[in-house]
């Protein structure tokens, strides 16, 4: 378990202090794929090498399964960290040293011996799948090449726990997707615990169980993922999930004045998620079917997963009499799913869809 | 051309190696290592020691800025202590090694600025002592570059060689000075200007292959 407490970070720049992180306190169990979300600068850096001490934190203490690596001198910080594997946005392998010894390089700094160096390394290329590439150089190799050489380096010396600071921000998506998946294989097969740094929501909605947004060196929310997703509490965290699932209007019903109250020939509009299993319930059917005085539009419909738990959103129209409206509205809040009224809009005249 | 020039010239030859290459070796196996620490003693770096960093700066700046041939002679008590003598091959190669120390230092320092601090940061996040990045990190990920700038310094040596003849030093410069020059020989200035330029171009070219070879980025 790592547990971060009350981790303050000043930096001591020309123009003054900097607070980098401001009384941050968090708290990542076994086994968990934890994602600390921030815009650039938030941050979210500076956290991750308080994990590992390559910064000191100003104040604050960050105990590893209880061992509290703040008043540790820097031999006993060298230990801990070999169990600590890191990778990096921009890999940071060594040019000059092979794919096989840069995987083997902190087996030799521990002084392991060549045959215990030999077995290990290879065990971990083909765990990377990169036993091909064993004698070239991290020039000749692509970028989703060399981060898994950076994944096999950081599990050379068998950590328990992983951090990954933006390690896929380098990368392009279909990339990006096949490191996710062997930072998910490593997680299950090792049963590591894996902190992953990232900007992108995605990255959090692929591969994360549980999520710590972070803004302007605070932790502004955190919980698993799928309630994040689901009941997202603060701004900045709607904004990070807006960028992954975009919920605009059609344009029929866009820049037209919302209104709390019913207004004449507009359409009652309300946002439905269905999570787990509901998401499979027919519910829009039995909508129509128990109020047949009304029209229902889907005006927006999605369906996905996080955490394989499938997620669905919709937003739809219901107009018809003043009544059947309501009552359709009231039925709907009532049923196993989120419904959230966004108000009455009249349809655009000059749509063009 | 007289075989007694021949000799002369080869003797030249031979003094000029001989005090460029030993004093080379000499400098480098103390420069590095300041170089190293210039690097790694500054501000946020792995052996941080910000008053040792700039008392090293200092004297190397100062050393520096001393011009050769002052040098040579300025430390003429120095050079007695160390070998014996202040006149001669041997004795002048103590100020050629006490000039190339800081060149070769603030060259070494250059190529080892140019090791990304990532890699340092993924080494400490492996557990590395600060020797062991060092010996492992910095100096392999910089030779290349160094093995260029050392080519830099082995030829400015070679170039402050000949002005060894001021303490009777000897060497291909000092042969031009004292037969091309003094003596009115065109030919023998000739002959020791071509010999310069080839025994460069070969440094260079060496010191060009080498760093190639190593350079795996």
């Amino acid at each position: 378990m790592i547990k971060l407490s009350h981790i303050k970070k000043i930096y001591e720049t020309p123009s003054g202090p900097l607070q980098a992180l401001k009384d941050v306190s968090l708290t990542i169990e076994d086994g968990d794929i934890y994602g600390i979300i921030g815009l650039s600068g938030a941050g979210k850096s500076t956290l991750v090498r308080c994990i590992n001490m390559l910064e000191r934190p100003t104040s604050g203490t960050v105990e590893i399964d209880g061992h509290d690596l703040t008043k540790m001198n820097n031999r006993q910080l060298r230990e801990i960290r070999k169990n600590i594997g890191m990778i990096f946005q921009q890999f940071n392998l060594l040019s000059s040293a092979t794919v096989y010894e840069n995987v083997a390089f902190p087996l030799k700094l521990s002084g392991t011996d060549n045959k215990i160096i030999e077995k290990k390394v290879t065990s971990l290329l083909q765990l990377v799948g990169l036993q091909p590439k064993a004698g070239q150089y991290p020039s000749q190799l692509s970028g989703g090449q060399k981060q898994r050489v950076g994944i096999a380096r950081a599990l050379a010396s068998n950590p328990a726990i992983l951090l990954c600071d933006e390690a896929t921000s380098a990368l392009d998506p279909q990339t990006t997707q096949s490191i996710l998946k062997l930072i998910r294989r490593i997680n299950e097969q090792l049963h590591l615990t894996v902190v992953i740094i990232t900007h992108e929501m995605q990255v959090i909605k692929d591969i994360c169980n549980k999520v710590a947004v972070i803004d302007h060196g605070v932790i502004a929310e955190t919980g698993s993922v799928i309630k994040v997703f689901t009941e997202p509490q603060e701004a900045i965290t709607r904004e990070f999930i807006s960028v992954l699932l975009s919920d605009e209007l059609p344009s029929a019903f866009r820049n037209q004045p919302i209104s709390p109250t019913p207004i004449e020939a507009g359409y009652l509009l309300l946002r439905l998620t269905f999570i787990g299993e509901n998401a499979d319930e027919p519910v829009i059917m039995r909508l129509i079917k128990e109020h047949p005085g009304i029209d229902v539009s889907i005006l927006f419909g999605d369906l996905d997963q996080i955490q394989m738990i499938p997620y669905g959103r919709m937003i739809i129209g219901i107009k018809g009499p003043q009544a059947a409206v309501t009552a359709a509205s009231k039925w709907l809040e009532q049923q196993d799913l989120k419904a959230e009224v966004i108000g009455y809009v009249k349809r655009h005249n000059d749509a063009v869809d | 051309m007289s075989s007694d020039i021949m000799m002369l010239l080869i003797k030249s030859l031979g003094q000029t190696l001989y005090m460029v290459i030993i004093s080379m070796l000499i400098a480098s196996a103390l420069g590095i290592p300041l170089g190293i620490l210039l690097v790694t003693t500054a501000k946020e770096q792995i052996l941080q020691c910000t008053t040792f960093n700039r008392i090293l700066a200092g004297i190397i700046n100062a050393v520096r800025s001393i011009p050769f041939i002052i040098l040579m002679v300025a430390i003429i008590p120095f050079t007695r202590l160390v070998v014996g003598t202040s006149i001669g091959t041997t004795a002048a190669m103590v100020p050629l090694t006490i000039a190339a120390i800081p060149f070769i230092a603030r060259q070494v320092e250059n190529s080892i600025k140019e090791v990304p601090y990532g890699l340092i940061e993924a080494a400490l996040s492996l557990g590395a002592t600060p020797a062991q990045i060092i010996r492992h990190v910095l100096l392999p990920e910089a030779l290349s570059s160094i093995i260029s700038q050392l080519t830099t310094v082995i030829i400015g040596l070679i170039g402050a060689s000949a002005m060894a003849g001021t303490i009777g030093g000897g060497g291909i410069g000092d042969l031009a000075i004292r037969y091309g020059y003094q003596r009115f020989r065109p030919d023998i200035m000739l002959i020791t200007v071509i010999i310069l330029i080839i025994l460069v171009q070969l440094v260079q070219f060496i010191g060009n292959y080498i760093a190639f070879r190593l350079n795996k980025k």
